[in-house]
């Protein structure tokens, strides 16, 4: 047996200036991070080679796989070894990862996918920032699922909204995805990560009957979240990517897949209240609501600010979490505000708001390649006042 | 002896009992394997909660479905690649890979080069029947040339794998070929392969009558069972290189221990040392 002992602090306490990958990494080992599975990609590269170094430090494992199909994989594994398990990639290796994702979503396994988005379809421009796969975070594997999904906007939000994505996908037996993009993942500002205990933790559902009276690994109570055995505990849990009862046995029911598929849904939709994050600045008395997320919230929250300096009443609604959709926050405003959504996207959000709106949304877009600045957004939110 | 009659088998308590019948076609070597390996396991005296059984998918993935232990039935390719999660999250565990020819070595291929170059602490059990059978009896890696399947209808064109100088060259701690027939052998090789440490490999070759034998002149599940005993020839000999399968009843059809820690040269290159130097425990 491989003895590892920590040598290391685990939660590095204090102010740093770290750029948004490094703080991304600082976050998995503040969560408790046991295993980082993961295959070099620009942008997110930096939070693999930061956790190589530091993971060994403070006793998790560290391994770099053959491809991003072995990554997400292997991630998959250490977590039914009982491990939080992560890993860090860009849209490539983000498509490659997607039939994995789905076993985790079926099999409810928790772990953390970051995606430090990149310019796509294909290799795209591979060194500069985008958020082009918000979408694919929704409906990138097949079949009907809900995830949940952050959208940080600085290094400092990569360390907490990566704290709190294991914490989500702890509690929910998902896996929880960071949609960070190449501006936040490579700006470099300061970084405050608080005291051990003061960060906030939650953990899997466990069984609480001894192995061998007859568990059931995917019998969920009201909360719709079956506890977790893991492997070695003596459950003899069957776990399989096929349609399953709730012995994780395979099953050729419809009926059984269409509850089984409802309740995965239902865990994270019924939650949706508290798991859409969304920061809200001027918009008391707004009449021109600026929609956006991640990097390009940083230039929306600029252009809002000359707007207010020229005498226009204008907003920022910026969207932290991604999925489930913070549709109900759009609709509300949608009814007092006209709204534009800038993203560097061809329209993701912007369509996904639609949805939520009577009217029509204003769109400020890019395919990515640069960051959105300010200068567009402010163009549009005076066209609109 | 008056009563021959139990209620019980002796592997039942290795097996989910519940959920046989099992789905593996009549002829098919699978469930024998599956039955032998957990012999093995059950006498090697290795904490049965500390063992998981990782599958692919395919007729062999379904293993992961009957055997009374952890066990992870997972994505397409994949086993090798989340048993290295299971590995490294808890060594503790004993972690077996089951799953079959073209899992592990066409769609899952790089997996298992990567899991060798690591030396992982695995055994990686191949139930080699030629084909895809769950899928109707297309062709796979290991489908010997001129073979008939669903897919090469004249007749399979390209090379097919030799598992057992893939294994060696790539250095492998262990690596056995048996097939569905040689239950007592395998199962010493299991044994063996159990005690051991690193990455190990068994391969077993299995009738497959649905899929493969019945276009291939190999008839029922039966006579690819007499196959196997008329042209197997174990000799130590023969060279991994040389253990190719052509499944021809002008051929011999190479079997035995290929590589072990006390065994090397042979053609074949040296088992795999782990970061210590260590071989094997």
């Amino acid at each position: 047996m491989t003895v590892r002992q920590a040598h290391q602090e685990r939660v590095r306490t204090g102010d740093h200036f770290i750029n948004g990958d490094v703080a991304c990494a600082e976050g998995a080992l503040a969560a408790g991070c046991g295993l980082f599975a993961g295959y070099p990609i620009t942008p997110s590269t930096e939070i693999a080679e930061h956790l190589a170094r530091r993971l060994p430090e403070v006793g998790g494992t560290f391994v770099q796989m053959e491809d991003e199909l072995g990554s997400m994989a292997a991630v998959l594994g250490a977590s039914w070894a009982g491990a939080r398990a992560m890993t860090a990639t860009s849209g490539p290796g983000f498509s490659l990862m997607q039939e994995n994702i789905g076993w985790g979503v079926l099999t409810e396994t928790p772990c953390v996918v970051v995606d430090v988005q990149r310019p796509g379809p294909s290799t795209g421009l591979p060194t500069q920032t985008s958020q082009s796969d918000v979408m694919q975070a929704k409906w990138g594997s097949h079949g009907d699922y809900e995830p949940v999904a952050y959208a940080p906007a600085s290094p400092q939000e990569m360390f907490d909204l990566t704290v709190l994505a294991f914490n989500t996908a702890d509690r929910l037996r998902i896996p929880v995805f960071i949609m960070a993009d190449e501006a936040v993942g490579h700006i470099t500002e300061r970084v405050r990560i608080p005291a051990a205990e003061a960060l906030p933790s939650s953990s899997r559902p466990r069984p609480t009957d001894a192995p061998g009276n007859g568990f059931l690994p995917f019998k969920a109570g009201p909360g719709l979240v079956p506890p977790m055995a893991h492997a070695g505990e003596g459950y003899h849990i069957h776990i399989t990517g096929l349609t399953h009862t709730e012995r994780g046995y395979p099953t050729n029911s419809a009926e059984v897949h269409d509850r089984l598929v409802r309740r995965l849904s239902d865990k994270v939709l019924r939650r949706a209240d508290e798991l859409t994050l969304v920061e809200r600045v001027w918009l008391d008395d707004a009449q021109v609501a600026v929609v956006a997320y991640g990097g390009t919230a940083r230039s929306a929250r600029q252009a809002v600010r000359i707007a207010r300096e020229r005498g226009v009443r204008a907003g920022l609604l910026r969207l932290i979490t991604l999925w489930p959709f913070p549709g109900a926050a759009i609709a509300q405003l949608g009814l007092q505000t006209r709204l534009v959504v800038a993203e560097s996207n061809l329209g993701q959000v912007a369509r996904e708001a639609e949805r939520y709106t009577a009217g029509q949304v204003y769109r400020v877009t890019h395919a990515g390649g640069h960051l959105l600045p300010p200068e567009p957004i402010l163009e549009a939110i005076l066209e609109r006042a | 002896m008056s009563e021959i009659v139990t209620t019980t088998h002796p592997t039942d308590p290795l097996l989910r009992a519940e959920r046989l019948p099992h789905i593996w076609c009549p002829g098919c070597g699978i469930g024998s394997v599956t039955a032998c390996y957990m012999s093995a396991l059950a006498e090697s005296g290795l904490p049965l909660d500390q063992c998981v059984v990782v599958s692919g998918i395919g007729c062999t993935g379904r293993v992961a479905g009957y055997v009374n232990l952890d066990s992870f039935h997972t994505t397409h390719g994949r086993a090798i690649a989340f048993a290295t999660g299971v590995k490294l999250a808890n060594p503790r565990l004993q972690v077996t890979v089951f799953s079959g020819d073209g899992d592990l070595f066409a769609i899952g291929g790089n997996h298992f080069l990567h899991a060798v170059r690591r030396n992982t602490d695995l055994l990686v059990v191949c139930v080699n029947n030629f084909n895809y059978a769950m899928t109707g009896g297309q062709a796979g890696p290991t489908t010997p040339r001129h073979s008939f399947t669903t897919t090469t209808p004249r007749g399979a064109t390209d090379q097919p794998f030799n598992l057992q100088h893939l294994a060696a060259a790539l250095g492998v701690v262990y690596s056995a070929r048996w097939t569905a027939l040689h239950l007592r052998q395998l199962k010493t090789s299991f044994s063996q392969a159990l005690q051991l440490h690193g990455f190990r490999f068994v391969e077993v070759l299995s009738p497959c009558p649905v899929g493969f034998g019945k276009a291939n002149d190999l008839g029922e599940g039966i006579e690819e069972m007499e196959f196997y005993r008329a042209q197997g020839v174990v000799d130590r000999r023969i060279s991994p290189a040389e253990a190719l399968i052509e499944m021809s009843k002008s051929t011999p059809l190479p079997l035995g221990v290929f590589v072990d820690p006390e065994r090397q040269g042979n053609g074949q290159a040296g088992p795999a040392k782990g970061a210590d130097g260590v071989v094997g425990r």
